[in-house]
């Protein structure tokens, strides 16, 4: 049986780790090339590097950095932020990154995805998305938007829906992240995680929220993700990976823990 | 010095950085006359089999690889350059390498549940001692990343299985060369004491042990 992923995910601004409270208020906290390698020998089972200001300020993301990160580890790794075209994807497959997380230019244009996945393969092609809860509408039927540009533009587009798109696109996994619950270390948004885990075929991350062990565990029974990014609980130093995956693995949880 | 074969099939870095944070010299090669020399090979890949089949045939590096394979020089295959060394795979009804009796086939998993590919950390569960599995413990997991798996004709060349809905083989051995569906390089401490192994292995298989196997 497949163990559940901990991600760990190192938000990237100006080449300075960060840490997003609701997307907004970034807080510098480190050097990332160290902390990855720091995750890394502490267990955790991936790595994301995502640079937060590249889809607004329409810059590339410094693929030496990348470089520099895959060279200290030697567990899968995702990177994302800012990627609009198969060439973007190529560059940092190249540079190290195991797989790419598209978001925004794939809202803009779906096509984006197959061609990146006819690139790099479906394994390689991660679909993240960012979510708010809204009043249900006509179109909006599950009561979750799609919103964009770091949090900052809705679009009209339901959750569940794009979701399965994506699925049909080629996206290999689906990154879940609700804007509502990121940063507030108050748990996962679990009915959305759990709504898209039971209606796609491909494995799904869930993120945003984690403040404590438990919420972790319940992103994976409740949630029903396959996996669960991770950031603030780890980067202040409120726990490790090799403690949360103590206790998942104490409550049950199938968690890597021979590393 | 560890030959790495490049034949257009991803994951050349990887493998490359993995051999730097051991301490061993690489060298990669996408000709014939790369491998004519080569003291011991890792041949990696993630993708698919018909284009993995197609540039192998295509650059001679399939004769070649044939060669060393016969004049006993140590090989590693990962995931798709494992999947190749079988007789045929059912992506795309491709030919293969035949260095191994067998077939590579996709997942048919009844449980809806399980998700395709076959995506994580998974238990590889030793079922025949192998110089290049020594000290893995019965947890002990390593990363996957397939649709498709290993299906060795003959169960003599099963030297591990996994659990994904149901036992399967996730690596192969035949004299001279090892193949793992898992990914050595991208599988932490664990997959990089593997390829430590490999970097000390004589291509050798010490005789048949008595020990109950499994299958």
């Amino acid at each position: 049986m497949l163990s559940k992923r901990l991600i760990v995910c190192l938000d990237v601004r100006d080449g300075k780790l960060a840490k997003s409270i609701k997307f907004v208020n970034t807080k510098d906290i480190g050097d990332p090339v160290q902390k990855a390698r720091q995750y890394y020998e502490d267990g955790v089972d991936e790595l994301v590097f995502y640079d937060i200001t590249a889809s607004q300020n329409n810059r590339d993301i410094m693929l030496g950095f990348v470089k520099a990160v895959a060279s200290q580890i030697f567990i899968p790794f995702s990177v994302g932020g800012g990627i609009r075209s198969v060439e973007d994807a190529t560059k940092l497959r190249l540079a190290g990154a195991d797989k790419i997380n598209i978001n925004t230019a794939a809202v803009k244009r779906k096509e984006l995805i197959s061609e990146i996945a006819g690139a790099i393969g479906s394994q390689s092609t991660i679909l993240s998305m960012d979510v708010r809860r809204t009043q249900k509408t006509a179109e909006i039927t599950s009561g979750y938007e799609i919103v964009i540009n770091d949090g900052t533009a809705p679009t009209g587009i339901d959750a569940l829906k794009w979701a399965k798109l994506g699925e049909e696109l080629g996206a290999g996994e689906l990154v879940i992240n609700s804007i509502d619950a990121d940063g507030t270390k108050e748990g996962y948004e679990l009915i959305l995680t759990r709504m898209i885990a039971d209606n796609v075929g491909i494995p799904v991350i869930a993120s945003g929220g984690a403040g404590k062990p438990e919420h972790v565990y319940e992103a994976f029974t409740v949630g029903h993700a396959d996996g669960a990014l991770v950031a603030s609980i780890v980067h202040y130093g409120d726990f490790t990976c090799r403690q949360l995956k103590e206790y998942l693995h104490n409550r049950g949880i199938k968690v890597r823990t021979g590393f | 010095m560890i030959t790495i074969v490049d034949y257009g099939a991803g994951n050349i870095g990887s493998v490359q950085r993995a051999c730097m944070e051991i301490g061993v010299k690489s060298v990669v090669v996408n000709t014939p006359a790369g491998i004519q020399n080569a003291e011991k090979i890792i041949f990696p890949g993630i993708g698919a089999a018909p284009p993995a089949m197609d540039t192998l045939k295509r650059t001679g590096l399939a004769a070649a690889l044939k060669q060393s394979f016969e004049s006993g020089i140590p090989i590693l295959g990962i995931c798709i350059g494992a999947q190749v060394v079988l007789d045929s795979s059912e992506e795309g009804k491709t030919p293969c390498l035949s260095f191994i009796p067998g077939t590579t086939v996709r997942f048919k998993l009844r449980d809806k549940s399980l998700k395709i590919p076959h995506i994580g950390w998974n238990v590889v569960k030793v079922v025949q001692s192998h110089p290049l599995l020594e000290g893995i413990g019965k947890e002990d997991e390593f990363y996957f990343v397939h649709s498709y798996y290993l299906k060795p004709a003959d169960s003599e060349n099963i030297y591990a299985v996994t659990d994904y809905g149901g036992e399967f083989c996730s690596a192969i051995g035949q004299k001279n060369l090892f193949a793992v569906q898992f990914h050595p390089e991208k599988s932490g401490r664990l997959g990089l004491q593997m390829l430590n192994r490999f970097v000390g292995w004589d291509g050798r298989v010490p005789s048949k042990s008595t020990e109950s196997r499994s299958r």
